[in-house]
């Protein structure tokens, strides 16, 4: 395999043929912001949020989907790149309804983290207060459109690591959403095999287990029906009780 | 001369301004350096000329809001917006997906339990606008002071910065939503 070298914010480093800027800036420990990527899942360059400059281009250019070449000059934290980031974490705040408060994951949020880290005290454009649906007709888990921030992840956890292809993008532009099955609800998808990987790469608090949101916690008052078997510390074997009711 | 401050409750729950009782000691403190000219735990009917420091806490999301913001602004040298309904609209926008008038038929008529009836003396009630909206897409806002509500040792570090005349410029770890 061949190696190529590069100069990223005045440093250089080589790089595996086929690695990403982004790649050798995270095994390097140089910082770039990301939403969308997630290590494990094909990149697809959708948040824009890891943009970098190339010397030499006018053009910005994903550190996620962007190989290096052979003496490139990549900056990744100029003026420039800070004013978009902040602009991207704003138009995302403003397209969907994001109210941490009453969040399921106020203080777990990668969207949240964003906006702390490129210093969001105010959104200056106006809130769009959009529209967005709620499918809570899956037996376990909840899709909340109103926090989703469209960085497919689910789509392509389910696509290429479940093989399940259980959501798409419908719509465009503003009116884009995740759907279930070509629009059906989740909770009568054919395809879905309630892996939960979904809601585990979720960024936000669109894709929720239920159970998660104040209020709904139950306690259950009546025997235990499964038996508990230890078989190590924290590990746990649970078998059914399986006489009739 | 002590710098003359205001705190107003505007669409909110009241929750910033619990917070800002939460200074606990620390308020007596602040009330040696400042002058407090008008607040809801002050007994003040109209707001005051030549405020040097105000605090909004709440959305625009009324009439009454929406008129009182531009009298604080017309008399206020320096605005806060004071927690995330004031920043970014928060709880009180989340009606928002919904018309006035859905809102007040929910509210007043399918959960009422006696008496349903849509309130509709406007002479003495305030109207609902379309939307709730956060402050500064209203009126001119010079800081924001975060968090549903903002602790007390953020609203310190704000109060102290603005009583030495000061823009407070948050370090982030008092950048905190939610």
């Amino acid at each position: 395999m061949g190696v190529v070298t590069f100069t990223m914010d005045d440093v250089q480093y080589s790089a595996n043929e086929g690695d990403t800027i982004l790649k050798v800036a995270r095994d390097n420990g140089v910082h770039i912001p990301t939403l969308c990527f997630l290590e494990g899942l094909s990149p697809v360059g959708a948040c824009r949020l890891c943009l970098v400059e190339i010397e030499g281009s006018p053009k910005l250019f994903p550190a996620c989907t962007t190989k290096p070449a052979e003496g490139m000059i990549v900056r990744t934290q100029t003026e420039r790149l800070k004013k978009y980031r902040k602009m991207i974490v704003e138009l995302l705040a403003s397209e969907g309804n994001h109210q941490c408060a009453v969040c399921v994951v106020n203080g777990h949020c990668e969207l949240q983290d964003l906006a702390y880290e490129v210093g969001l005290d105010h959104v200056r454009f106006p809130y769009l207060y959009p529209a967005k649906t709620l499918d809570a007709s899956h037996k376990e888990f909840v899709i909340d459109r109103n926090r989703c921030v469209l960085c497919t992840r689910c789509v392509r956890v389910c696509h290429e690591v479940e093989g399940a292809h259980v959501w798409d993008i419908a719509n465009r532009g503003i009116n884009c959403e995740i759907i279930a099955d070509m629009n059906t609800p989740w909770g009568e998808s054919d395809l879905c095999t309630s892996c939960g990987k979904c809601v585990r790469v979720c960024p936000v608090g669109a894709l929720l287990e239920k159970g998660a949101t104040v209020g709904e916690l139950k306690k259950e008052r009546g025997f235990v029906k499964v038996i508990v078997t230890a078989r190590s510390k924290h590990e746990w074997i649970t078998v059914e009780d399986h006489e009739e009711e | 001369m002590k710098p003359r401050v205001a705190t107003v409750w505007l669409g909110g729950c009241s929750g910033c301004h619990m917070s800002f009782l939460d200074l606990d000691e620390r308020l007596i403190e602040l009330a040696d350096k400042m002058e407090l000219v008008y607040s809801p735990i002050a007994d003040i009917k109209e707001f005051p000329h030549n405020v040097d420091v105000t605090l909004v806490e709440g959305a625009i999301t009324n009439s009454e809001n929406e008129e009182y913001a531009h009298i604080i602004r017309k008399r206020s040298k320096f605005i806060v917006a004071f927690g995330d309904c004031a920043t970014t609209g928060n709880v009180t926008a989340m009606r928002n997906r919904f018309t006035p008038d859905e809102i007040l038929k929910r509210s007043y008529i399918e959960l009422a339990e006696k008496n349903p009836q849509i309130p509709n003396d406007y002479t003495t009630l305030a109207q609902l606008l379309k939307k709730a909206r956060p402050l500064h897409e209203v009126i001119k806002v010079d800081a924001w002071l975060h968090g549903c509500p903002p602790t007390a040792d953020q609203i310190w570090f704000a109060m102290t910065s603005l009583l030495e005349g000061k823009i407070p410029v948050l370090p982030p770890a008092y950048l905190r939503y939610g």
